[in-house]
């Protein structure tokens, strides 16, 4: 691994990479939604080149907060199982984890990608909430990216079950309408490797990054959530260089996304 | 819910996903599909999908659990939120803990532990949707990982289960037919022979259909064992050119 990492750096200085990807290059990515038929209300699987990750949405029915009478909610959750990486333990969520979940609701919830109005039944009294249960089955690197991308797609292609007030059950079998999207956010992470940057690292290139900052950006070309992260500082400059090739990586992703879903 | 009568079989005999009393259902089976794990592979069995994974031979935490003349096998099985209809809660139950502690006794008898004393063999089992037979699918997934993570073994573990419907024994029992059926004995067996290491049962039945169930069960293990051999076969002739 240490040799890796001094590889890893002395080619970023060149501007090159082990895998000998453009900087700049996101490795393939495949997007298949659908991927839990029968016990999701939406799900899809998402590939970066080795890493895998699924994402499973169900629908349950709340009371809604008080100072939110006529609001739905998401929750994200993510579980990092140990056979996605040798580092994982088994145990409630850790600082990792917990970090990708709130993230990836972040870039959601702050866009108001999901319109929470339209998830509510009955005001003050019951609302629906979408559990986005983030599953990673296979670490290579760029969790983030995935995660976002694979919770969009089970967003914008899932449904919400029919709820009976008489019973006061959630009946999945039944569709009550497609879950009230408005907007597309995309999260697309860039790092800094020895002063230089690169997108979409593998598990070698994180191990040897700098610092990261990933950005979650709209259709618009809004900023919607960002996060930095890694040991070392980000330059102003930096971070602008970051936000400035956002838009455009951002975008490309979401072409797989309209491709997937047939927009 | 009201409980009414199911019809169990139509009138040639056919249950109600249209299978056969011995038939199992649409099996797919394909190691190696993870690339951090030492090996995987994942299992479907009609709406029932496993993926297994195997970390090891490797350092045993913590040291207590170490036995100097052995390998130990840590065992997780998990299922996904989304893996059943209503959402499962995160995080360890009873039924797991019991669910990992007889797959890891189902497949223990099957490897050479003694080859790798004082060492650990972490193998996971993450259930990704749920219709019925999961610690079997997961057992059968976990072999064929334990194969491709190059671990010596006697041989390999299959397991389905057999129960009985309105009075009939039936192969591949499906979550509709488990919850309302008579019973449900799933049943791992070595190389789909004899040697079976696991036999869980609950329910009501004469001695003669546990009997017919464990039979029917063993079949279902020998046309498994021999899906295990195809998707090795798979994986390994091309990339090896058919050692293994």
């Amino acid at each position: 691994m240490q040799i890796n990492t001094r590889t890893i750096k002395e080619l970023a200085e060149e501007g090159e990479r082990l895998d000998e990807r453009d900087m700049d290059e996101y490795r393939d990515i495949e997007l298949e939604t659908d991927y839990i038929e029968t016990t999701a209300q939406g799900s899809a699987k998402v590939s970066i080149g080795d890493t895998q990750v699924i994402v499973g949405l169900s629908a349950d029915v709340e009371e809604p907060y008080p100072d939110q009478p006529n609001k739905g909610s998401i929750a994200v959750n993510a579980e990092l199982a140990p056979m996605a990486d040798r580092d994982f333990e088994a145990g409630p969520p850790g600082e990792e984890g917990t970090e990708l979940a709130r993230v990836v609701d972040r870039g959601i919830r702050e866009s108001e990608a999901v319109d929470f109005e339209k998830l509510c039944i009955e005001p003050k009294e019951k609302v629906m909430v979408i559990f986005i249960d983030i599953h990673i089955l296979n670490n290579d690197g760029n969790l983030l990216d995935a995660c976002a991308l694979a919770a969009l797609a089970a967003l914008k292609t899932g449904y919400l079950p029919a709820y009976s007030t008489e019973e006061r059950e959630v009946n999945h079998e039944e569709k009550w309408k497609d879950i009230p999207m408005t907007k597309e956010p995309v999260m697309v992470t860039g790092r800094k490797i020895n002063g230089q940057l690169l997108w979409d690292a593998t598990r070698q290139e994180e191990e040897a990054q700098a610092a990261r900052l990933s950005v979650t950006a709209t259709e618009e070309d809004k900023i919607v959530a960002m996060q930095k992260g890694g040991r070392e500082s980000l330059t102003h400059d930096e971070m602008t260089e970051i936000m400035d090739q956002a838009e455009s990586q951002a975008s490309k992703i979401r072409e797989i996304l309209h491709e997937e879903t047939g927009e | 819910m009201s409980e009414q009568e199911i019809q169990w079989f139509d009138e040639d005999g056919k249950r109600i996903d249209g299978r056969d009393k011995d038939e199992m259902r649409e099996t797919k089976m394909e190691a190696d599909v993870l690339s951090e794990a030492d090996g995987s592979a994942m299992v479907e069995v009609g709406n029932t999908r496993v993926i297994a994974s195997v970390f090891g031979p490797q350092d045993l935490h913590p040291k207590h659990l170490i036995e100097s003349d052995r390998a130990v096998i840590k065992m997780r099985y998990n299922m996904a939120p989304f893996s059943v209809d209503d959402r499962m809660s995160p995080g360890p139950n009873r039924r797991a803990t019991e669910i990992g502690l007889v797959a890891k006794r189902a497949l223990e008898p099957a490897l050479e532990m003694e080859k790798f004393p004082k060492t650990g063999i972490d193998i996971s089992m993450e259930i990704i949707e749920s219709d019925g037979g999961t610690r079997a699918a997961g057992i059968t997934a976990a072999s064929l990982a334990l194969a491709d993570a190059g671990m010596p073994m006697k041989g390999l573990v299959s397991a389905t289960a057999a129960g009985v419907v309105d009075d009939t024994v039936v192969l591949d029992v499906i979550g509709k037919e488990d919850k309302k059926g008579n019973a449900d004995i799933p049943i791992a067996t070595i190389n789909g022979g004899d040697e079976v290491t696991l036999l869980q049962m609950d329910g009501d039945l004469t001695k003669e259909q546990v009997d017919d169930c464990i039979s029917l069960a063993r079949e279902g293990c020998a046309e498994l064992d021999q899906m295990q051999r195809e998707a090795l076969h798979e994986v390994y002739q091309t990339e090896n050119g058919g050692d293994q």
